[in-house]
């Protein structure tokens, strides 16, 4: 069947859009809807045995269904649209924020590509060159989503959530900028998979890089992702406390479902990106030192490469994740104009700091 | 640019999922009780005055428009990095200049208080 499409729609087009589309649609249906349907129920037993109680146990043994109860509720939910909002944007807002998440995924590499392992199959959708460049685009999109919603509702509280979730990712995507340049100058591109390549070449994940400066840029990209993603300790935008829900204060049902789904993929796809970036995508530790070369896994049975190369990306994956909910579970809500001082006063001068510090160590050197 | 089709691949899937939620969402959910249920949340009370016709703080802009200055000075410094091994101490100089300027700028704004939230 797959030569009869391959004969209809011509190599070319078989190699780059039909091909990708099966992996597109295992990854969205197998692996990142999943995987946010049980982080949203691992965040609330996780937070519950944080906070000595048991979190959701009804649906289900350990409450394993619960995530399929919530969708089912939210599918029913009354749909209301404010009279007063203006519909078109009010409606776009959701779609805004959850599109740009997933469309980052297509070119974060979750193992090698088939050369690399010698299997058959690419463990990402597409490589591009500008790959980084392209992130950094589409992850700004989902700030217009959260804005356009705020001022959509036509209600004071979305008002005010919108506007400081804006100012508030706005502000932090420029430490985070800033912090993106240290990787690339280790790297030399800008390609993600040339990012993980030239960390096994120098056989070091670029946290340890020209230490202390890869550790910092680290830091300050995670705070600032953190930061991003509208979560604790910098979760303002949705301060129930005082703003009620913040930006979807008036979104209800599916759509309140979907602003909801566009947070989780933002964490998934920042905590991604850390990886790729920082700590080695999907290399072992150590990669390409011989006494550690246990590590890739080959002496499990019936592993590959290939397999190897997602299994080690999925569990940093996974850490990333639960620093996510520990955050959530031990930080304090910042105070507004902490979170702006802490954004241009602290993270601005300290990444610039360390972008001079690896400019002047790789002139030395 | 073959290598970018899949991008495009992804975004069309992506799209068609969001449809296919809110179409779903459409043939299932109950029908709404209409009424004072449609008015902008105002803790229980009817809404006095529209967000709209409301006004909020400047500083919000003042935030977008330094937000820019800075952001436009990231993606200049991509390219760079890339290229730094070929650039060499030149490159670096420049870069040096080139951030200095932006320093300056950013301690002005920090003085006039810009930077300060109160």
């Amino acid at each position: 069947m797959l030569e009869a499409l391959r004969e209809a729609v011509g190599p070319t087009l078989f190699t780059y859009a039909v091909s990708p589309l099966f992996k597109i649609l295992a990854l969205i249906f197998l692996g990142v809807l999943p995987l946010i349907m049980y982080l949203v129920l691992a965040e609330r037993k996780i937070l519950g045995f944080m906070q000595v109680r048991l979190g959701p146990n009804r649906v289900g043994p350990w409450g394993i269904l619960q995530p399929v109860a919530d969708i089912a509720k939210l599918l029913v939910k009354e749909d209301v649209i404010p009279n007063k909002a203006v519909r078109w944007a009010f409606v776009l807002a959701p779609c805004l924020v959850v599109a740009p998440a997933f469309v980052i995924l297509a070119v974060i590499p979750f193992g090698p590509s088939a050369e690399q392992s010698g299997g058959a199959l690419d463990f990402f959708i597409t490589d591009v060159n500008v790959g980084l460049l392209f992130v950094v685009a589409m992850a700004t999109v989902g700030v217009y989503g959260i804005i356009i919603g705020g001022w959509a509702s036509n209600s004071k509280f979305s008002l005010l959530g919108g506007l400081r979730s804006a100012a508030q990712m706005i502000s932090y995507e420029i430490p985070q900028g800033f912090s993106l340049v240290i990787p690339l100058l280790m790297a030399g591109t800008m390609s993600l998979q040339g990012v993980v390549g030239a960390q096994f070449e120098q056989g070091r994940w670029f946290v340890f890089q020209f230490f202390p400066f890869g550790l910092i840029a680290f830091f300050i990209y995670f705070v600032a992702g953190v930061a991003e993603s509208n979560r604790n300790p910098f979760d303002l935008p949705e301060a129930e406390s005082e703003l009620v829900a913040g930006f979807h204060t008036e979104y209800t049902g599916m759509r309140f479902a979907l602003f909801f789904l566009g947070e989780y993929a933002n964490m998934i796809v920042i905590s991604a990106l850390a990886v790729t970036l920082f700590l080695g995508g999907w290399l072992a530790p150590f990669p390409n030192v011989g006494w550690a070369s246990f590590l890739d896994l080959q002496w499990i049975p019936f592993m590959t490469p290939g397999l190897a190369g997602l299994i080690w990306f999925s569990a940093k994956l996974f850490a990333f994740l639960f620093v996510y909910i520990w955050f959530r579970g031990t930080f304090p809500r910042y105070r507004f104009d902490q979170l702006m001082d802490l954004g241009w006063k602290w993270l601005i001068p300290l990444v610039l700091f360390t972008v001079f510090g690896v400019g002047i160590w790789k002139t030395l050197l | 640019m073959e290598n970018y089709l899949p991008i495009l691949v992804f975004a069309l899937v992506s799209v068609l999922f969001l449809v296919a939620t809110l179409v779903a969402a459409k043939l299932f959910r109950m029908a709404g009780s209409g009424a004072t249920n449609d008015d902008p949340y105002e803790c229980g009370n009817p809404a006095v005055t529209l967000a709209h016709d409301n006004r909020f703080s400047i500083r919000y802009y003042l935030l977008a428009v330094l937000f820019v200055v800075f952001d436009v000075e990231t993606v200049f410094l991509f390219p760079w990095a890339v290229m730094f091994d070929k650039l060499a101490l030149f490159g670096f100089i420049e870069m040096v200049v080139f951030l200095v300027i932006l320093i300056i700028g950013y301690v002005y704004a920090w003085n006039r208080g810009a930077l300060t939230w109160a």
